[in-house]
């Protein structure tokens, strides 16, 4: 088996992200699933938190790329 | 990547598609060279123009279906992200700046399922850096011109800390606000599309491969699979372009609002 190593670190660079986004639409489905009419305002707020959360797994993704 | 020795006896081995062939030159040399991603963005840069003035240029109250189709993107650029964020005041100054990056950016992020262009300029790293450099400089001279040097410097620290935590309060906003900012709006656009553009290659040769140069029942069947999951994921791919395209309208925004506002 040959590969690498750098790639696992993108992995475990996803994890975090992934759990933060996964809070983020939680929050907005409750938000819009408790007040519908307020769904424009929250829209434009979590696709900004995602946005943020992603980041992260971003920079792991060029790094793995990167380290080559 | 390799495929079990079932019954890859005469076939040649897969390759899996690999960064360097984003890099497709047409001709020159080294930094010199002409390439595809530039065609690109040079057809980008024609089609919005020729787009937007045609469609605005007999601009009526009655509108035509060119005219409804910009207003149709003009309408959330200007009242959903220009004027939520930045504010009702001085808005509008900034409004042409942020519909020219999302229409600019829409479109070459477009380019990586449009037939026979399908290859996304955002995918290469220098366009997402020179835009983001537009946007970086003009966020900062904003900032620069309204607060001057030391007021910049102070807004960036929130009202209210102890003295001596101050400092490092400071390091870090400065740090946000110069290198992570700029560095995260470029990388992300190039992140997502770099690395979608990727798996669509990845599906497609793959399935390519297995359909045609494995032998065996087995090959055929994932072959299919994964040309399935190659329109599957050019569906999502069309959704992130949006969302991308969105995302860096929305933060440009975000960042310019930030440099106008006086308190923290």
């Amino acid at each position: 088996m040959q590969g690498n190593i750098a790639i696992l670190g993108y992995g475990l660079s996803a994890i975090g992200p992934g759990v933060g986004i996964g809070l983020i639409f939680a929050a907005y489905i409750n938000g819009v699933a408790r007040q519908p009419e307020a769904r424009g305002m929250l829209q434009s707020i979590a696709i900004l938190g995602f946005a943020l959360a992603e980041a992260l797994a971003i920079f792991g993704l060029v790094l793995a790329f990167v380290f080559k | 990547m390799s495929f079990s020795p079932l019954a890859a006896v005469k076939t040649e081995s897969f390759e899996p598609p690999n960064p360097q062939e984003f890099y497709q030159r047409f001709f020159g040399h080294g930094d010199w060279s002409f390439t595809r991603p530039m065609v690109l963005f040079l057809v980008v840069g024609v089609v919005v123009c020729t787009f937007l003035v045609m469609t605005t240029r007999k601009a009526a109250i009655v509108p035509s279906k060119g005219q409804w189709l910009t207003e149709q993107v003009y309408a959330p650029i200007r009242n959903g992200i220009a004027q939520d964020i930045i504010g009702t005041k001085e808005f509008l100054k900034y409004v042409p700046l942020l519909f020219a990056v999302f229409c600019t950016l829409l479109l070459s992020n477009l380019m990586s399922v449009i037939p026979f262009f399908q290859f996304p300029p955002t995918g290469r790293v220098a366009f997402p850096i020179a835009l983001t450099l537009f946007v970086y400089v003009i966020y900062q001279a904003i900032a620069f011109k309204r607060k001057g040097v030391v007021g910049y410097l102070k807004s960036l620290i929130p009202p209210g800390l102890p003295m001596w935590i101050r400092p490092m309060i400071l390091v870090l906003e400065i740090i946000t606000y110069f290198i992570t900012r700029p560095v995260t709006l470029a990388l992300r656009l190039f992140g997502n599309m770099f690395a979608g553009h990727m798996l669509l290659l990845l599906f497609i040769t793959g399935g390519e491969f297995m359909l045609l140069h494995q032998d065996g029942f087995q090959y055929k069947i994932f072959g299919i699979g994964s040309f399935l999951m190659a329109v599957l994921m050019t569906l999502f791919e069309i959704l992130i372009e949006f969302l991308q395209a969105y995302i860096f309208t929305l933060l440009a925004a975000t960042y310019i609002a930030d440099s106008i506002a006086t308190e923290h």
